[in-house]
């Protein structure tokens, strides 16, 4: 496989050799900031095109198609669109708050962003407690939907933030339950070492039955999380208008937009690594000619590949199934999901204690 | 003055501002929200010192976790346009002494305290050795505290329960 990693210690060789380190330093912080943000936008597109498209095929419908081919360039429209309209200030809100609320949520977002492992060497943010940092980072995104309910001034708003901050702590729990359930059989939390371990079979097959319960339960409660599809009440437009962004317009409502389909892009893309082996090529052991073929495939097209097939089964479940309401979402989690959960890491831990895993 | 210095001296001064901001504010979840930046730049603080598991922790426990407790309950409590009335002028006056008197104090502490020398650790702490001394049963193992908390929140579960299920 290609390693990334020569091109960046490239790059820090060169600017070290013009410049002082702490300058150097600097300036790579700057340079893979610009980078990740720029990622984050071009995924955010690639999701909401992805997003109508599927939607429009599940429903019997074209989708967009009129500008550009195949309506690519649309969302290129539509983004020209939300930039340039007008942002409205609310009367007699809390205007701090209402403003600073959107850029938590998109900060939650990025941090946990730049915690995936897009390709070998091709990461940000590579703690040893890498799992646990990009879970820490995501739980920051309610606090910002709660301000916004409340900054608002605006009861649809302030019942939808709520909503939204019940269901996403509830949900919080089993995700990580399900995530911790994987961590019991890698012993690390590194995301490189992660991916490393998974060069001879990726977990789901590893772990076989937990891997596969705790997978389940992480969808479910990934899609929870980012409020959609059958859990999205607190934006649900027929009885809340819009939940936590009615009164926001213009790029504040675009930041909300934006972060929900990238952190339905990160949900999926840490069940690729967790569970489907990030950017290890599919590697059945005892095959050597056959896993030298899936190694010519480069990382990133692998992570990615997958990453977006998660993606379109989580779509997949939020366009078939109606809207639950908010005690059934509760009892969902509580009575259903969190006890799975548990059962299912004592069952990893049996697992990996006897060693019945591959 | 190394980049480590700069981002120091950017991040006590955001704990610095945001605090008094956070003391200084009439309204309650403004307040909140600038113990969010407190609680943001001591995680920095903590990154920046290499050690990203406390880091994480305070970010998933304080910043993830007890400050939308906070905003949650102050959500259900209290009404919009609520504000703080301004303080009599007794209450100030006892504020004030005893802040003074508390940084007295903190200060006399820090300059008296010898600090033993600082260890520059290239690298990060190893998780396992977090968690063996979180789990461990040895010297400077932590198991009793550990689990001793875990009783405390059991009981704060039950007692929360008593309150909200009494019929």
């Amino acid at each position: 496989m290609f390693d990334f990693g020569i091109i960046t210690s490239w790059i820090h060789e060169f600017l070290t050799s013009y410049l002082p380190l702490g300058l150097a330093t600097f300036l790579e912080c700057v340079l893979v900031g610009v980078c990740i943000i720029l990622l984050y936008v071009v995924i955010a597109v690639i999701m909401i095109y992805m997003e109508r498209k599927v939607c429009a095929a599940f429903q019997c419908r074209l989708g967009p198609n009129r500008v550009g081919p195949w309506g690519t360039i649309q969302l290129i429209c539509d983004m020209i669109k939300m930039l340039t309209k007008e942002i409205i200030s609310v009367r007699k809100s809390d205007k701090f708050l209402y403003n600073l609320a959107p850029f938590i949520v998109i900060l939650a977002s990025v941090m946990a962003f730049s915690c995936l492992p897009f390709g070998r060497g091709m990461s940000v943010l590579d703690f040893n407690v890498g799992v646990f940092f990009l879970m820490a980072s995501s739980s920051i995104g309610v606090v910002g939907i709660l301000l916004a309910g409340w900054g608002s001034n605006n009861k649809y708003s302030l019942i939808g933030a709520m909503r939204s901050g019940a269901q996403m702590i509830s949900y919080e729990l089993s995700a990580s339950l399900s995530l911790l359930t994987i961590i019991v059989l890698t012993d690390t939390m590194q995301f490189s070492e992660i991916v490393m371990r998974q060069q001879d079979g990726w977990f789901i097959f590893k772990g076989h039955i937990p891997a596969v319960i705790a997978f389940v339960v992480y969808l479910i409660a990934g899609n929870a999380e980012v409020n959609r599809g059958p859990f999205d009440l607190p934006e649900a437009e027929s009885e809340l208008t819009a939940g936590y962004h009615t009164e926001y317009s213009g790029m504040h409502f675009g930041l909300f937009y934006v972060a929900e389909f990238v952190n339905l892009f990160i949900i999926a893309g840490v069940a690729t690594t967790i569970f489907l082996g990030g950017w290890m090529p599919l590697h059945v052991s005892g095959l050597d000619g056959f896993n030298h073929i899936m190694d010519l495939i480069p990382g990133f097209i692998w992570f990615f590949g997958k990453a977006f097939f998660v993606v379109w089964l989580l779509m997949w479940m939020k366009w078939t199934f109606p809207r639950l309401r908010i005690d059934q979402i509760l009892t969902l989690e509580w009575r259903y999901l969190i006890p799975i959960s548990l059962v299912n890491l004592l069952v990893m831990v049996i697992v990996v204690v006897f060693k019945l895993h591959f | 003055m190394t980049i480590q210095t700069i981002i120091f001296i950017i991040l006590a001064a955001v704990i610095c501002v945001c605090s008094v901001l956070a003391i200084f504010t009439r309204r309650i979840l403004r307040s909140a929200t600038y113990l969010l930046f407190v609680l943001f730049a001591t995680a920095g603080i903590y990154f920046l010192l290499n050690y990203s598991f406390l880091g994480a922790v305070q970010l998933l426990i304080y910043a993830g976790g007890i400050t939308i407790l906070y905003v949650f309950s102050i959500l259900l409590t209290s009404s919009e346009g609520d504000k703080a009335e301004p303080l009599k002028s007794g209450k100030m006056i006892a504020g004030l002494v005893t802040t003074l008197v508390g940084t007295g104090l903190c200060v006399f502490v820090i300059l008296k305290h010898k600090f033993s020398t600082a260890v520059f650790e290239s690298g990060e702490l190893d998780i396992q050795t977090i968690g063996n001394a979180l789990m461990g049963t040895g010297k400077y193992q932590y198991i009793l505290p550990f689990e001793v908390i875990s009783v405390l929140l059991l009981a704060c579960i039950v007692g929360g329960i008593m309150i909200a299920r009494k019929r």
